[in-house]
């Protein structure tokens, strides 16, 4: 048995050891090299994911469009758990994401937000369970993962205005992101090309942090992986602070 | 004789009491129409159910001139007290009636409030701020016997501070107890359950206790037995509830009530159970409850379903109903919405809202359009540096941040919409806005706009905004 093929045998034991990943089939992004970097190759249904901007308005927008993507190949009608109005839903549209799937909650406080999401969570058969929030804490998270587990529905925590220095909290989300804006192709003309982000996996259970940069969602929700620009794996200290 | 005058009639000194033929002396061209008290009642009990269906389960006519609501517990569904009673006001004023309407912690006070404080708009006493309130109110404000608000008033008692510093017991032997019934009753030292009043022809089902319960655990084991049974009621009558009220009798005569809305007609057992069930902790149970009564207020027509077989697969949608509902009844069921597409030149207004168990939309937003993930409403102004006039901005500044352009996409030329009436600064009848989608040197894209066509003055200023932030 070859050394890859051991390791790999050992990720499994211990996904199954806790308990999460091994039940609820994965939604791949269809590009290789991010794929193979996800412990269940791909975003799994059935579990907690963190995603993050910046302060950045645009960030937040970039990881608003990067959820929209995700969700609009899923199946099922989508809860999207509001703490003040300022989404726009055409742009999920465009990202291949059906407006008459979506329903909006519009709870007010981080709190509400948490309390919708864990409620939507109790369903199985949903797309997918969003919820925007400012600040989450490690018994939260966990119980969103524990509800996610039972439904199998992907949850998706979107800490809304999150700093990149942020000194992160514990969670029990299986992945956590950062999407930021990264300049996009000079065209030469007077127009834009393909936006681009820089897809930064923060935290995986059972994987290593990435960063890649990527090109924005097209209209059915798929990103793209710019080959020349793709980076290896994070340095050590990264992961730590992670 | 007259019993009651309108405005206008008021205007020309005429008042109830006085006798027609002096009243048509001073005005002869009045018209008088027959008293009507029956007719009158059953106004006021119509108006009650009206009140009854639109704001709080607990309702009740009082006679000969007000009703009651008891809104524990609703007014979280309007954004707040103030908001439900303007909301109340407005439509009773739209159907031509003139109204007064008070808020306070005890039915006395807001009946007092109402009627010997006059005003147009809504009058709020504070919790706690009953005795303060009630004090400078005329005694006649006490729903006591004319009668005895005028003898009162010639012993000198002009306010209700000055009755509630005299001594009691003479004047409790002179007027009888009512009196003071009355004043405590106001001021919340004695209970006075308000004893709502019921649609007929609503499913109504009532269970009586053999013991009084208390604990959330009794309660919810009595839901259960009430959903069953309005269920049955239900399943007969082919109707499905659209809400539900649950009245609760408490040992202590309090008639505290909740109320549950669903999206679709339900009459599924365990869904009503649930709905109810989650509402248990906002209810005082006191001493225990006696009784417990649960009304489908609104119903619509709901055919016969089929219930599952064992053929059936068990792959089947989610229960969406069911947690529309729950979070409806959490969180108002306006903060629950899907987006749809609206007609409309102006972005801000390209959204419309429906609500979630409505049907598709059947207009699209545009495909090719380039919209943001995120909008700044209303749009913020922004200081821009182009290069020339009519090119894209080159930098522009941004709660105090400066943000340098490295590519512009431009312009998409929208104007406002004529037939409305103005809003913010930029968005008149008139305005013309250029959007340009921008992106910075990090790689963030923005969507800025500028507001007129630099030629004729009334489409704007030439101003720059900024109205989102792209993926």
């Amino acid at each position: 048995m070859n050394q890859s093929a051991v390791l790999a045998d050992l990720r499994e034991r211990i996904a199954l050891i806790e308990g999460a990943c091994a039940r609820h089939p994965a939604l791949p992004f269809g590009i290789e090299a991010i794929d193979r970097h996800l412990p269940a190759g791909g975003i799994t249904t059935g579990a907690l994911h963190e995603v993050a901007g910046s302060p950045e308005l645009a960030d937040d927008a970039a990881a608003t469009v990067f959820l929209a993507g995700i969700l609009a190949r899923c199946e099922g009608p989508v809860f999207w758990c509001l703490r003040w109005r300022d989404l726009f839903a055409p742009a999920l549209h465009l990202a291949g994401l059906d407006p008459d799937r979506v329903i909006y909650v519009e709870a007010g406080s981080d709190t509400n937000v948490l309390i919708a999401m864990e409620e939507c969570l109790r369903h199985a058969g949903l797309g997918g369970v969003v919820g925007e929030l400012k600040k989450t804490t490690l018994t939260a998270s966990r119980r969103l993962q524990l509800a996610a587990e039972q439904s199998g529905v992907p949850a998706f925590v979107f800490r809304r205005a999150a700093p990149i220095d942020d000194v992160a909290s514990g969670t029990a989300a299986l992945t956590r992101w950062r999407v930021t804006a990264a300049p996009s192709e000079q065209l030469g003309i007077p127009s834009l090309g393909r936006p681009r982000w820089q897809l930064e996996l923060e935290r995986a259970r059972g994987g290593d942090p990435q960063l890649w940069t990527v090109e924005a969602c097209d209209e059915t929700g798929r990103i793209g992986l710019l080959p020349d620009v793709a980076h290896g794996p994070r340095q050590a200290e990264d992961r730590h602070a992670a | 004789m007259i019993a009651a005058v309108d405005g206008a009639a008021r205007r020309l000194g005429i008042l109830p009491g006085m006798t027609v033929t002096r009243a048509r002396s001073l005005a002869p061209e009045i018209e008088v129409v027959d008293a009507d008290p029956d007719g009158d009642l059953e106004g006021l009990r119509r108006l009650a159910l009206w009140a009854g269906r639109l704001y709080s389960p607990v309702v009740a006519p009082d006679p000969p001139d007000g009703i009651w609501m008891d809104i524990t517990g609703c007014a979280h569904l309007f954004e707040g007290e103030v908001p439900l009673l303007k909301d109340i006001m407005r439509r009773i004023a739209g159907s031509g009636m003139a109204c007064q309407g008070a808020i306070a912690d005890t039915a006395g006070c807001a009946h007092a409030v109402a009627r010997f404080v006059p005003s147009r708009r809504p009058n709020i006493v504070e919790a706690g701020q009953t005795r303060k309130a009630m004090s400078i109110l005329p005694v006649a404000a006490l729903r006591i016997e004319p009668g005895v608000a005028d003898e009162l008033r010639r012993m000198g008692f002009e306010r209700i501070e000055q009755l509630i510093a005299a001594p009691r017991a003479p004047l409790a032997k002179r007027f009888g107890r009512q009196l003071y019934k009355r004043l405590d009753q106001a001021m919340g030292q004695i209970p006075e359950p308000i004893d709502p009043i019921f649609p007929i022809d609503m499913p109504r089902v009532r269970r009586g206790l053999l013991e009084p319960v208390g604990t959330a655990d009794a309660i919810a084991q009595v839901i259960g037995d009430l959903s069953a049974d309005i269920a049955a009621v239900m399943t007969k009558s082919g109707i499905g509830a659209r809400r539900l009220d649950l009245h609760f009798e408490r040992v202590d005569g309090h008639r505290p009530a909740v109320r549950v809305g669903t999206a679709k007609p339900t009459r599924d057992v365990r869904h009503m159970t649930k709905l109810l069930s989650q509402k248990i902790e906002t209810v005082d149970p006191g001493l225990g409850i006696e009784a417990m009564s649960l009304v489908a207020s609104l119903v619509q027509p709901m055919g016969a379903t089929q219930i599952g077989t064992t053929l059936q697969s068990d792959r089947r949608g989610p229960d969406l109903p069911s947690i529309v509902d729950t979070l409806a009844n959490r969180f108002g069921a306006r903060a629950l919405y899907r987006a749809i597409p609206r007609e409309s030149a102006m972005p801000e207004r390209e959204v419309g809202v429906t609500p979630a168990m409505s049907a598709p939309a059947t207009i699209a937003w545009a495909d090719d359009l380039p919209r943001p993930a995120r909008t700044i409403e209303p749009p913020e102004r922004v200081d821009v540096m182009a290069a020339l006039p009519d090119s894209p901005p080159a930098m522009f500044v941004w709660r105090g941040r400066r943000y340098r352009i490295t590519q512009a996409d431009g312009p998409e030329r929208l104007h406002g919409e004529w037939w409305r009436e103005a809003g913010h600064e930029a968005d008149t009848p008139l305005a013309v806005r250029d959007y340009f989608q921008v992106e910075t040197e990090k790689g963030g894209r923005y969507w800025l706009f500028r507001l007129g066509d630099g030629e004729n003055p009334a489409t704007g200023p030439m101003r720059w905004f900024i109205h989102g932030a792209f993926a």
